[in-house]
């Protein structure tokens, strides 16, 4: 939108349009390991249900998605898939790294096979400590996300530098 | 609370034991349907068979050499040993980087570690090279498995492939190339199992380094932090 | 090359008489499918690169190693305790089982056995995991195959067991309660009668998913007469626990060859096997092995002995010279320990068996043949965790 690149936009337009999107996230299927269980734990159970949050978790390709939450130990063979995947989710993407083997290789720390953390691979927006976290740990990390996206500056991210990876 | 004590361990049983130390339990001090095992496969392999042992009522082990690798493999499947368990290795030398766990805290609680290298040492049946291969199969009948090791020299580090015999081997097989650097005659499709296909080196060796550890030492047992101002305790020991 | 059972040679040969009639006048050349590491119905990183002739596999290879961590690397530079928590998070689901077998080896070789009170938590543990791992299954399976209600009604019931597990070990799961010697705690104030309550609800959950799911035509439909696989074959590629179950072999480590520990003979329990070898009768002898856990869990619960928790054991535990291997029968199949000891803190060498890369590597060959969803039901029902396959 022309409004929006050029920084035109009203501040109650673009708070409006933050406000929906924090609140209609598309997270896709991006389970890994254990992480993955509590992540399934998050989204399908009825206890910790997610989409009261307003977060979707159906989409299992990353072209439908938002957000993706890296939940598992990423290893140097899976690494090309992981930056292929999120090469392939369209603008505006965010990521969430799940559990300490996404943040920073966790228990694996000194494996020859483990990525030390996945933001070696993709930027990532909000860090979720745990082995595994708790599903409200989880949830926890989507509302930090929300609140972020709620006073993203719309301009900035679309004006921007693209966000070349590799 | 009285400990039980197990059948003792690393005790050697020649082929021809008649073994009557008593033990503490009512295990039995002489396993005759593992001696019988160990005849039979003596029996088939003949000059093959070049170590055993027997742990009573637990478990038999048998070293065969390299060329009777795959014959071992098909006696056991004659005698009933169809279950695959696992086929893997054993590199016998010890690490050059110590235990890498000797921070000054590791050493205050367990002793300082031996300054030589230590020489290398086989476990149980014997053993003369750096590398041995180890498999096990099962027989559900006779609900008893028999463990085979053999000597890989360090110079030609082949063998037969067992998975003719047993399908199962086949992942195995790969598995043991890439983690080793072995090789397998006969297997038919020797490429990468868990390893990117650039890989380099074969991480199961002890002389293959773990990155991490050289860059930042292991930092030592540490229970908890120490109170700000209280001397530091003496190392907890039994 | 061993025969193929009838069912699977008479659904080849009739799925080669469809070809013939449709594919006459078309070229069906070899297309390459690639089920790529990110795949909702692959169970986590699993790679499967499938040749097909139309609609029919001629191969399928997996493709393992995303999820490789090093396991037994690992294991090389780290105490027995430190082993304990890590290797926990290689069945990620039942996680409690992992560590069982490890520290029976680790008993055995040090001479040391649990105390009374210590073996029978162990095993209400155990058997709880295996309720969590193979509840989670069957709902997996349905929702794979179609069926999302089964999905939604496994994990709201698993948290029953998951809450147990909690409340006694402090962890959903990687709860490492496991010790050398015995357990980490003894088990709070109340949990015995909660603990019936939740087997109450987990008998009424196989129930339910037996009405909804097994019985449902579909599913049969999708899994009755395919993959099978016959006993000769399991047993040479070392398949274990419910697949080598389901093709009507019987056994189960529990009662054959329980490791001193545990104590199955305990309780008054059933080994369940089916002789058809197909994915249906490998989805319904785990519904009932996770009926007869909760079973032995409510026997096994009424009979807890009073006494410590944890054998007299030093501090910093150094495992004496020797080899040992355990396996036990976890809910994934055999899982074993070949642990190495050099008399050290730290083993020389642990070989880690685990259950599903024996039951993966069935996979070429009971994939020939089958149709492109048949694969799905094929990879569901012989139901692997990637952290088993991969170490």
């Amino acid at each position: 939108m022309g409004l929006v690149e050029s920084g035109k936009l009203p501040k109650p337009l673009s708070k409006l349009l933050n406000i929906s999107r924090k609140y209609s996230i598309w997270a896709y299927q991006w389970g890994l390991a254990c992480c993955a269980i509590e992540m399934g734990a998050a989204f399908a159970s009825p206890r910790y249900d997610v989409m009261r949050l307003g977060v979707i978790p159906f989409p299992a390709s990353p072209r439908q998605a938002d957000l993706v939450v890296i939940a598992g130990t990423v290893t140097d063979k899976l690494a090309p898939a992981v930056v292929r995947l999120y090469e392939q989710m369209p603008d505006p993407k965010y990521v969430i790294s799940m559990g300490s083997c996404a943040n920073c290789g966790g228990p694996y720390w000194d494996s020859y096979s483990v990525t030390k953390g996945v933001d070696q691979l993709i930027p990532v927006d909000v860090y979720v400590p745990g082995c595994p976290p708790r599903p409200e740990a989880l949830l926890e990390g989507i509302i930090l996300l929300q609140e972020r996206i709620a006073h993203e500056d719309m301009a900035e991210r679309w004006k921007g530098e693209p966000i070349v990876v590799g | 609370m009285r400990t039980k004590i197990w059948p003792s361990v690393g005790r050697v049983s020649q082929l021809s034991s008649a073994d009557t130390e008593t033990l503490e339990e009512a295990a039995p001090a002489i396993d005759e349907a593992r001696e019988a095992v160990l005849a039979e496969i003596t029996a088939r392999l003949g000059e093959g068979v070049v170590g055993s042992h027997i742990r009573p009522g637990d478990d038999l082990w048998i070293r065969v050499d390299r060329a009777n690798w795959v014959a071992a493999a098909e006696a056991a499947k004659a005698m009933g040993y169809r279950f695959f368990d696992f086929l893997s290795a054993i590199d016998w030398l010890p690490s050059p980087f110590g235990r890498d766990m000797d921070s000054q805290e590791d050493r205050v609680v367990s002793g300082t570690p031996a300054k030589e290298p230590e020489a290398m040492v086989q476990g149980y049946a014997g053993g003369e090279t750096r590398f041995q291969l180890l498999a096990r199969v099962y027989s559900i009948s006779a609900g008893m498995g028999i463990t085979f090791k053999c000597d890989l020299p360090d110079d030609d580090l082949t063998a037969g492939t067992w998975s003719n015999v047993y399908a199962g081997a086949n992942w195995h097989e790969r598995e043991a190339r890439e983690m080793f650097g072995f090789s397998f005659d006969g297997h038919p499709n020797m490429i990468n199992l868990y390893l990117p296909a650039d890989f380099v080196g074969h991480p199961l060796r002890k002389d293959f380094p773990l990155l991490a550890r050289r860059v930042r030492p292991w930092p030592g047992i540490v229970d908890v932090e120490p109170m700000p101002g209280v001397a530091d305790e003496e190392g907890e020991g039994e | 090359m061993t025969a193929i059972s009838d069912p699977q040679s008479v659904a080849a040969l009739a799925a080669e008489a469809v070809d013939n009639r449709v594919n006459l006048d078309f070229e069906t050349e070899g297309m390459t499918l690639n089920m790529g590491p990110q795949h909702p119905a692959t169970h986590g990183t699993l790679r499967i690169i499938a040749r097909l002739d139309g609609e029919q596999v001629i191969s399928a290879e997996p493709m393992c190693g995303y999820m490789h961590r090093g396991y037994e690397k690992l294991t090389e530079v780290r105490t027995y305790p430190q082993i304990n928590a890590l290797i926990n998070r290689i069945d990620w689901l039942g996680s409690f089982a992992n560590e069982v077998p490890f520290i029976l080896a680790a008993e055995k070789l040090m001479g040391v056995e649990a105390p009374p009170r210590a073996q029978w938590i162990r095993t209400i543990l155990f058997e709880m995991s295996r309720i969590a791992n193979i509840s989670l299954f069957l709902g997996d399976f349905g929702l794979q195959l179609g069926g999302m209600t089964a999905g939604f009604y496994a994990f709201r019931d698993r948290e029953w067991v998951l809450n147990q597990i909690e409340s006694a070990t402090g962890g959903r799961f990687h709860p490492n309660f496991d010790r050398i010697g015995g357990l980490k705690d003894d088990l709070p104030k109340g949990w015995i009668e909660s603990s019936h309550t939740a087997m109450d609800k987990l008998l009424a959950f196989c129930d339910e998913l037996e009405d909804l799911l097994v019985g449902n035509e579909i599913f049969q439909a999708r899994t009755r007469g395919i993959g099978v696989i016959p006993a000769e074959i399991a047993l040479s590629y070392g398949l274990s626990g419910a697949n080598l179950r389901a093709s009507g072999v019987d056994w189960d480590l529990r009662r054959d060859n329980c490791p001193p520990g545990l104590v199955y003979d305990k309780a008054d329990w059933k080994v369940w096997t089916h002789p058809d070898g197909d994915c249906f009768a490998r989805t319904w002898v785990r519904l009932q092995e996770t009926r007869e856990a909760a079973k032995i869990v409510k026997q096994l619960l009424d009979t807890i002995p009073s006494g410590p928790v944890m054998a007299k054991v030093p501090r910093i535990i150094k495992v004496p010279e020797g080899e040992a291997y355990v396996a036990t029968e976890n809910p994934l199949g055999e899982m074993g320990y070949y642990v190495v000891s050099k008399g050290d803190l730290v083993p020389f060498r642990v070989k880690i068996r685990s259950a599903s890369f024996n039951n993966i590597s069935v996979v070429p060959w009971v994939a020939r043949g089958a149709y492109v969803p048949d694969l799905i039901s094929i990879l569901g029902s012989l139901y692997f965790i990637l952290g088993d396959i991969d170490r």
